[in-house]
């Protein structure tokens, strides 16, 4: 590497120096004389450095100028052949050839990097639109009926950035599983406490936990005995045990609904779309005895039946029951039974979301304020004088 | 300039009126910054809360 790698070789240069540029009192060129913080100091981000054009003034190393090192032998850093051909091309800008001001458009970081995010971004919106990656084939073990139709997605009521569950809707759909669901469902880990303060008052929840017995003990005498519900107590399940559960349901386990929302694939959409989607089989569907076509169930045979219909139940807020309206309102109470944090957990996060997007932006400033001292410095090269 | 003049040789100048103040702060801030959000979060989500249908079921007792 030779010397005029050094001081931005592609130029010329002149050496030792012919003294000061013209309206200039010294070996620098004109600096900015604004205050910290007005401006910022040195090359902005994400812009090549242009070279300052005088030809005398020698001398400076402006920051920036490793990147010039970097780029010029042989142009190491493109693949392009004119660029290869060219190492000036960096300048070319300061001619005014056509021919240059393509070039210097062609092969300018801009251009690189808008046709890369150009190309991600189209095969990610493919891949988004369509699941799979575009002109790579893919073979399935399982055709699209036997993984279930995918639901489409609902607008909940709590589905944005910063809104919490309707809890209106919770309380009705409390209601439809109790009424409803509680039937063969469990809710191991929803406890009568719980509801206070999100659907029911304390003296509600306390009403309907004494019309369950519980076993307690043992006594001063050593044995059970049954005593009414507190607000402890979790909910009553339908069946003592999984294999009466099986044996009511001619073999088929219903599932605990405390999770299920986290625990199916598709969330709340997923179980809207099951709870709603009973419809006949499609001619030449085989369907066993005692099995439901479902066509968003995985396989379309679901052992459970159809269990709402229009008016199954009676809203005391007087909401009409429809069918997609108990749905609604059973899953976004399942949704709070998955997630009873849901309404604190985005509070905290908006709150935390604020805060640190605030840090980080007065770290980022600290950081280019106690840098730009380093960024702009400039270092001066005194050659030896030659003694003879 | 006057004002970050105040500013210095009030609170910055001596180390036992410059802790407390970011304590007090600090403190100030964390209680503002909550009551602000919780503003925001209330009204977003107006008539969706718990606090919002309470008094149509506590009345019935």
């Amino acid at each position: 590497m030779s010397n005029k790698d050094y001081y931005g070789g592609g130029q010329q240069q002149y050496y030792p120096p012919q003294g000061p540029p013209p309206g200039q009192g010294g070996y620098y060129p004109q600096q900015p004389q604004q205050a910290y913080g007005q401006q910022p100091y040195g090359q902005p981000y994400g812009q090549p450095y242009q070279p300052q054009p005088p030809p005398q003034t020698v001398y400076v190393l402006p920051a920036g100028a490793l990147k010039n090192v970097a780029a010029l032998p042989g142009a190491r850093s493109t693949t392009l052949n004119a660029a290869r051909s060219l190492p000036r091309v960096r300048f070319a800008s300061t001619s005014s050839t056509s021919s240059g001001a393509f070039e210097s458009f062609a092969n300018s970081r801009a251009t690189l990097a808008s046709a890369t995010l150009l190309t991600v971004g189209s095969v990610a919106w493919y891949a988004n639109l369509y699941g799979t990656l575009p002109f790579i084939g893919e073979v399935h073990a399982n055709s699209p009926a036997e993984e279930g139709l995918h639901p489409a997605h609902y607008p909940w009521s709590h589905s944005g950035w910063f809104d919490s569950f309707d809890h209106a809707s919770i309380r009705r759909g409390y209601q439809v599983y109790r009424e409803v669901c509680a039937a063969c469902h469990s809710l191991d880990r929803i406890a009568w406490r719980n509801l206070v303060g999100v659907s029911h008052t304390v003296d509600e929840v306390k009403a309907m936990a004494e019309e369950v017995e519980y076993e307690d003990g043992p006594s001063d005498q050593g044995e059970m005995f049954q005593r009414p519900g507190k607000l402890s107590d979790y909910m009553p399940p339908p069946y003592p045990n999984e294999e009466a559960a099986r044996a009511s349901n001619q073999g088929a386990l219903p599932p605990d609904l405390s999770l299920i929302v986290k625990a199916r694939h598709g969330g709340a959409d997923y179980i809207f779309s099951l709870l709603t989607g009973y419809r006949d089989p499609p001619a030449g569907f085989e369907i066993r005895e005692g099995m439901n076509y479902n066509p968003y169930f995985p396989g379309n045979a679901i052992s459970m039946a159809r269990v709402l219909f229009d008016g199954l139940v009676e809203y005391d807020d007087g909401t009409p029951a429809t069918t997609s309206q108990m749905a609604k309102d059973v899953v976004t109470f399942l949704h709070w039974a998955a997630e009873p944090e849901h309404d604190e957990r985005k509070k905290a996060g908006l709150k935390a979301v604020i805060l640190f997007s605030t840090l980080t932006a007065i770290s980022l400033y600290i950081k280019r304020f106690k840098w730009s001292v380093v960024k702009t410095r400039k270092i001066q090269y005194n050659p030896p004088v030659s003694k003879h | 300039m006057s004002l970050a003049n105040t500013f210095y040789n009030t609170l910055v100048r001596r180390n036992s009126v410059f802790v407390p103040t970011i304590f007090a702060g600090a403190f100030a801030f964390s209680i503002g910054f909550d009551l602000g959000i919780t503003k925001f979060w209330d009204s977003w989500n107006k008539g969706k809360q718990w606090q919002d249908i309470r008094s149509k079921y506590v009345e019935q007792d």
